[in-house]
């Protein structure tokens, strides 16, 4: 065990676990902080997606001994309230079916958005690519990318 | 209004006070608002009064309506509250929608989400209890302003007397009505007057969804609660040996390692209860990590499985004895045995006319063999379950489909009675079948009570996708007799698998042809399997559609006339006694696609198009399938989906449901396959097993429906299928190169 300050959506959390524990457990299981989801442990789901310093990352290759300072950021720290375009551009397309990995798109959408303001279709799934959805709700995935871009 | 008796009405319509007590997940959802500035949200009412199991009315008009049946990605959680809505005819705005726990005496046994069958089966009794309780509403309104209550008409929600001019919300009657006896007999609306069915709702937990709210089986977190994980045995006909709880019982956070049976060898197994690995090894510690470490860490023998037999109820209730094959099997013998078995002794299905004599005087016979491989469902969200077993009581919860039968099964493991187990429902993060097979509620329920604690019992995707319930092996040879004056005589298929058969002998094409002999046979394996999104039919349609357009380019007519052709012979002059489809639904989806695709309207040459269309779980889709070749690898430019499921109940959700199983059914006939050496599963991740991804999915679905005032049907299975084959045909126009064997990515790069 060691402890470890976290800068978390912009608060600061103590956490004690192994060093090599990677960020998704200590959000999940440590912090409370659930909308960041366990797919396949090995970043080729991209379910886990949060931002470290602003960059979209897998959480559950990243061991809490690496993070330091960083400012990390999950879904719950997006907006207050799913006010965040991104979000809004989901609710309005309505994308979601089981909904599971919805908020790790969402985190790489925004990212993806912040480097590219204006994707076309091509970009748009070359960036979100590492991102699986089982339901296949890849074109509404996309429609909602495209409407928050425009707005 | 049509008139309809309330069955059973004292048994369905009990007042259940106990509903929403011991519900640890219990969601309370606002109905998605794009943001909560956008409509003020009306405060939540002070009382709340139950009118019938299905829902209850607060003081301030709000209206509570339960969702009985699992919901996984099908959104029923939102498409069955409408139903209630509807009838209760309520402004949707005001509803609030929760999710029920199991409960069959409220419910009865359809609490399930399994067939596509959630929707149809609701249909009656959802628009019953909305019906139901405005009737109830009204009766107090009557009584309280002294009017008849025949004088009182509702609208979203308020109930107005026009004589008098008296007009008031349902809330200021709910407290009176939910004294008042269930009546008997209720009138329901006519489609005409839909103010919710088949206008489109969102989702109701999408604001949930988005801003990442505990909504899943894997987000359950109680004080106490320890995760738990197995180790199983690594190949199919392997079984535990020995093993060493020393190597990781001093491993930080490690509280036990222990083994349990899944199920015992003197009780009969469900339908459900599907395990290839009854007994394993249990990790129990206080983190997810601590414990994914040990299960690294563990040292454990395993041995070859020896002749085994399990005990199997039947659905008669009489319990069989199953043999379960020993040894590792190879895909690469399953491959060989899914062509040769063919031709070997078959079990016939189905035989109409003279078949034999057909092929025996035909000028041509075209003779094709399909073949699809092992599938693991690989839900996003991994199997999981929480339990807390004490002597006195079992509380379950997480995402289970059969949430019933798995209920039952940890009676029958626990010997507890029924009465003393709760189960609760989260969403869940996809089912395709998968979670038809509870076992691993059975496994959590055990460990929970072997540890005295609450635990979540998690599998990792590794364990999810080596420890499953397969789509099985199939293969089917389609064989067609055509005379010398090209007219087709007769259709000969063999449908088998390893270890079930695909076959559908009552499907199209049998009822269009004068001459047709279905045969099937099928191969014991210790692989296990189960039911997979549309299952059989999520390879008949791909085979029985891509060998009718080639038998219609043999004939040499047009593949979308050829198939209204048929289904004209099957709709006019029927051949046989039963045929499961209505011919003219099934044409009525192929018309719908050819206008909405313009097919033959076009320059062929300039068309790289294919057709298909299915008929499964009581709804009817056809596909056009529109690609380009880049290399080898085909890109879809557009897919148009044509479905009738009847009344469509939330048109944009539908479309959903139609636009993800069209990806999901091109994904499978291009990509995905589980295939084993020595038994051991070769894919056990996303790295190894290939799904489909963003940049490989149709740039563009259109979807359309059918009209039509039949009762719905469901929208979960019926669109996967048909686009299989769609796309298979489409690739031969686009690159001349037929497709016979599944995932199409080898023969495409062959």
């Amino acid at each position: 065990m060691a402890h470890f300050t976290l800068n978390v959506n912009g608060a600061s959390h103590q956490v004690d676990v192994e060093p090599d524990t990677p960020i998704l457990w200590v959000l999940r299981d440590h912090l409370n902080l659930v909308g960041t989801k366990y797919g396949c442990g090995i970043a080729q789901c991209g379910a886990c997606t949060i931002h470290l310093n602003g960059m979209a990352t897998r959480a559950c290759q990243l061991q809490v001994s690496m993070v330091g300072n960083s400012e990390i950021t999950t879904i719950e720290g997006l907006s207050e309230n799913g006010e965040h375009p991104v979000q809004q551009a989901w609710l309005e397309e309505d994308v979601p079916q089981c909904g599971y990995c919805q908020t790790g798109q969402i985190m790489s959408a925004v990212s993806l958005l912040k480097n590219n303001p204006h994707p076309s279709d091509e970009q748009i799934e070359m960036g979100m690519s590492g991102n699986l959805c089982r339901c296949g709700t890849y074109t509404r995935i996309k429609k909602a990318i495209k409407r928050a871009s425009n707005n | 209004m049509s008139t309809f008796k309330t069955k059973n009405s004292r048994r369905e319509f009990i007042r259940n006070v106990s509903l929403a007590s011991g519900g640890m997940i219990l969601s309370f959802n606002w109905l998605a608002s794009c943001s909560s500035s956008e409509r003020e949200l009306k405060a939540l009412p002070k009382n709340w009064f139950e009118l019938n199991g299905y829902l209850k009315i607060g003081d301030n008009g709000l209206a509570t309506v339960m969702s009985p049946n699992p919901e996984i990605g099908q959104n029923v959680k939102t498409s069955m509250p409408m139903l209630v809505a509807e009838e209760l005819d309520i402004d949707w705005n005001n509803v609030l929608v929760e999710q029920a726990p199991l409960n069959v005496g409220l419910f009865g046994n359809w609490q399930i989400a399994g067939g596509s069958r959630s929707i149809g089966n609701s249909w009656v009794p959802l628009r019953q209890a909305g019906a139901t309780a405005r009737k109830m509403l009204l009766m107090a309104a009557a009584s309280a302003w002294s009017v008849p209550v025949n004088e009182l008409t509702t609208s979203d929600g308020i109930i107005t007397h026009k004589l008098s001019g008296k007009s008031d919300h349902y809330g200021v009657f709910a407290e009176q009505a939910s004294h008042l006896e269930v009546p008997e007999e209720v009138e329901l609306k006519e489609i005409a007057d839909y103010k919710i069915i088949g206008h489109s709702k969102k989702n109701v937990d999408g604001k949930n969804i988005v801003t990442g709210k505990p909504l899943f089986g894997l987000d359950i977190y109680k004080e106490g609660m320890l995760t738990a994980m197995i180790v199983h045995p690594p190949a199919f006909g392997k079984v535990l040996k020995s093993f060493d709880a020393s190597s990781v019982i001093n491993m930080p956070g490690i509280k036990d390692v222990f083994t349990i049976n899944t199920f015992n060898d003197e009780e009969a197994r469900g339908w459900s209860d599907v395990t290839a690995f009854n007994e394993q090894v249990v990790i129990v510690g206080e983190s997810t990590w601590q414990v994914i470490k040990a299960k690294k860490a563990l040292k454990v023998e395993w041995k070859n499985m020896s002749k085994t037999i399990i005990k199997q109820a039947g659905w008669g209730g009489n319990a069989t004895d199953v043999s379960i094959p020993t040894g590792l099997e190879n895909t690469i013998d399953h491959n060989k045995n899914l062509i040769d078995y063919s031709s070997l002794p078959l079990q016939t299905a189905r035989k109409n006319g003279n078949p034999e004599k057909a092929f025996k005087e035909a000028a041509k016979v075209l003779e094709r063999t399909y073949t699809a491989p092992f599938r693991a469902h690989n839900t996003m969200e991994p199997m999981n379950f929480f339990a807390d077993v004490t002597e006195e009581r079992v509380i379950l919860s997480g995402p289970v489909q059969t949430p019933e039968a798995a209920e039952g099964s940890v009676a029958t493991r626990l010997k507890m009675p029924r009465e003393k187990i709760e189960v609760h429902l989260s969403r869940m993060g996809g089912g395709f079948g998968r979670r038809l097979y509870g076992s691993f509620v059975v496994e959590s329920a055990l460990i929970s009570q072997h540890m005295k604690a609450p635990i979540k019992l998690v599998y990792t995707r590794e364990d999810d996708m080596t420890y499953g319930t397969y789509r099985p092996a199939y293969s089917l040879k389609y064989r067609a007799a055509i005379d010398k004056d090209n007219n087709l005589t007769a259709i000969h298929v063999i449908g088998g698998g390893i270890p079930e058969s695909p076959l559908h002998e009552n499907r199209f094409p049998a009822g269009a042809l004068d001459n047709y002999l279905a045969e099937k046979w099928v191969i014991p394996s210790n692989i296990t399997i189960g039911a997979y999104r549309a299952p059989r039919s999520n390879f008949n349609a791909s085979a029985e559609q891509s060998f009718l357009d080639e038998l219609a380019e043999t004939l040499g007519k047009d593949p979308l006339e050829f198939r209204l052709e048929l289904l004209k012979r099957a709709q006019e002059n029927p051949v046989g006694e039963r045929n499961d489809y209505d011919a003219k639904r099934y044409a009525g989806v192929l018309e719908l696609v050819k206008k909405n695709a313009k097919w033959g309207a076009q320059d062929k040459k300039n068309l790289k198009r294919g057709v298909a269309a299915y008929y499964c779980h009581q709804s009817y889709v056809a596909n056009v399938v529109d690609v380009r070749m880049d290399g080898n690898k085909p890109v879809i430019d557009q897919v148009f989906a044509a479905v009738d499921c009847g009344i469509v109940v939330n048109p944009d959700a539908a479309i959903n449901l139609a636009e993800g199983g069209t990806v999901d059914g091109i994904g499978t006939a291009m990509y995905g396959e589980l295939s084993f050496v020595d038994g051991v599963p070769q894919q056990d991740n996303f790295d190894k097993y290939r799904q489909i991804r963003h940049h490989e999915a149709p740039n563009k679905i259109y979807v359309d429906f059918v009209k039509s005032d039949i009762a719905p049907t469901g929208m979960g299975e019926p669109p996967y299928p048909p686009v299989q084959a769609a796309l298979a045909n489409a690739i031969y126009s686009a690159s001349g190169k037929r497709l016979y064997h599944q995932p199409f990515i080898h023969e495409l790069n062959s």
